[in-house]
């Protein structure tokens, strides 16, 4: 697979075009801004904690597709964590996009984003809800 | 009546006639034009976010610091006479090349932005009344409107926006109505660095002067494609940069006319713009020193004065017309891909073009066209207010120097359809 297809694998692609959890979250204890002000890529991140989980987590903005899929795949992924666990995925995640992290330490799902590392202009697009989820975690 | 008529054309050298273009020689005089970029031949359609360089800019940058380096109006020895007088003969080229009356209009700034701002912060801060009006247009790169905010701030003064017609081009009648008692200043850039689109220049700058109010000239994209006469246009303030136009980076020219430069404050203070200073007062000396506080960047000086020399070498009016030639080609191939929209399509353009991209962000293309080879500019252009007045937050954005090629439009156009296979399988 080429560098490029593994970057725009069809997982993104789809996540891209139909994103999961789209939708302002009614009932929500926590929310954060993403912009990147260089690109004007902007997502409003809603998480609901019950107490330390987080049950849910929604999203609406607008991105590239990277960004916009991570987005998605973010709220899939957070959802049922705890804050300390939500935080310590997010590290690993950007560890792997940034190239830092070993082999086979991500959820599965997430490893899609593994092609990202090859394109370091793109990992602010693929860290840019991340870092919302886990302002928005501060909040409290 | 045309925008690039309303432009007068390049005086010809008497005797010399138009030729075509000779692009493979001015290739040839790019170094960087040769290298590759991921395995593939660099197609380079970025200059109206920077222009490459030739090699008489880097050697001229390289034997000043070899050769000359010293610094200027300072010593009485010789290496810094000989500085001084290379420094002087940029400004005397300057002038001839935009047309201005004297070299003492001539002012040697950062860049287009840092003339923008000392025009707001002197000229706009010694003029500005509460509830003074300064006419903006919509399609200004944001170093043409927060330097009139900043100024705002201090003197009450507002901004007011002159509207984008869905054509690219500025509403000229609106524009009219807008003029008025209250309007000082008129900031229009002369060509949009995201459309390309090229504004009647000259119309507007007589309507504003009719009103009383200053015009002041965003040059960055018009200087490198058109032939720039400061005093055809009569505008009071036109700012441009040397890297778009061949030079170095850090280095950028502003015009103004005398009279208004002899009536405005320091805009920094330091070396080198005094007449005398005591420790209560210092008074000043007259421009363009005046404007030109501390030691100078003389080696991007010398450096723009080469890339001068070099562009005015050039028979403009077939510069113009290959030019032309490029962005009526790129319109023509583009448009023959599905989902492509040209933002301002029906504006007269330098050859600057922006476009979006049905279901795929500028973004995913651009690094599609990376991977090419191609380098093309995606995101808001710093200018946010012409991408909401499109209901667009960013364009890929592909622009044309005086080294582009067919052959590198048509590689455009075959990274956008590869674009959509990537991205819309």
């Amino acid at each position: 697979m080429s560098e490029l297809d593994e970057l725009y694998q069809s997982v993104i692609l789809d996540h891209n075009r139909a994103p999961r959890n789209f939708r302002r979250l009614e009932g929500a204890t926590n929310h954060a801004e993403g912009r990147n002000p260089l690109c004007g890529d902007q997502f409003d991140v809603w998480l609901r904690l019950e107490g330390d989980i987080i049950a849910e987590a929604a999203f609406l903005g607008q991105g590239c597709a990277i960004s916009k899929a991570s987005a998605s795949m973010m709220t899939q992924a957070v959802k049922g964590k705890t804050i300390a666990e939500a935080r310590a995925l997010f590290a690993e995640f950007h560890n792997v996009i940034t190239g830092a992290g070993g082999p086979g330490t991500l959820p599965s799902k997430l490893e899609v984003f593994r092609g990202v590392s090859a394109f370091p202009i793109r990992v602010k697009c693929a860290s840019l809800s991340w870092h919302a989820m886990k302002q928005a975690l501060e909040e409290r | 009546m045309s925008a690039l008529a309303a432009v007068p054309p390049h005086e010809p050298v008497s005797g010399r006639q138009s030729h075509p273009w000779d692009v493979a020689s001015v290739r040839a005089d790019f170094p960087i034009l040769s290298r590759e970029v991921g395995g593939q031949p660099l197609v380079y359609l970025d200059s109206a976010a920077t222009a490459q360089k030739p090699r008489a800019v880097i050697d001229a940058i390289s034997a000043y610091y070899e050769r000359g380096n010293a610094n200027v109006h300072r010593g009485v020895h010789a290496l810094s006479q000989e500085a001084t007088t290379a420094y002087e003969r940029v400004r005397e080229l300057a002038a001839r090349f935009l047309n201005a009356a004297s070299p003492s209009e001539i002012i040697f700034t950062a860049g287009t932005t840092a003339g923008l701002n000392l025009v707001a912060q002197s000229y706009g801060g010694s003029v500005l009344r509460p509830d003074d009006e300064i006419l903006v247009s919509e399609m200004e790169h944001h170093s043409n409107i927060i330097p009139w905010h900043l100024v705002s701030e201090r003197t009450g003064a507002r901004v007011v926006p002159i509207p984008v017609m869905d054509s690219g081009g500025l509403d000229l009648a609106r524009f009219e109505q807008l003029l008025g008692p209250r309007t000082r200043i008129v900031a229009v850039t002369h060509a949009s660095n995201v459309m390309g689109a090229i504004n009647p220049i000259n119309a507007i700058a007589a309507m504003a002067h009719e009103a009383g109010a200053a015009v002041v000239v965003d040059g960055a994209q018009s200087a490198p494609h058109l032939r720039v006469d400061v005093q055809a246009i009569d505008c009071d303030f036109f700012a441009c940069s040397g890297h778009k136009l061949y030079g170095p980076t850090g280095i950028g020219l502003l015009y103004g006319k005398r009279r208004l430069l002899e009536a405005m404050p320091p805009w920094q203070g330091g070396g080198g713009m005094i007449r005398e200073v005591l420790m209560e007062r210092s008074s000043y000396a007259p421009p363009p020193e005046r404007f030109e506080a501390g030691t100078p960047p003389i080696a991007e000086v010398v450096g723009l004065g080469a890339a001068l020399d070099y562009v005015m070498a050039w028979d403009w009016e077939a510069l113009v017309g290959y030019e032309q030639g490029l962005v009526a080609e790129a319109t023509g191939l583009l448009g023959r891909i599905p989902g492509v929209r040209i933002m301002g399509e029906g504006a007269d353009r330098v050859s600057v073009l922006s476009f979006m991209l049905d279901g795929i962000h500028p973004h995913d293309a651009g690094t599609v066209l990376d991977t090419l080879g191609i380098a093309v500019r995606a995101g808001h252009h710093c200018a946010q207010p012409l991408m909401r007045r499109f209901g667009v937050t960013a364009t890929l954005r592909a622009s044309f120097g005086a080294y582009n090629t067919m052959q590198e439009i048509e590689a455009l156009a075959a990274g956008l359809e590869q674009a959509r296979r990537v991205l819309l399988r």
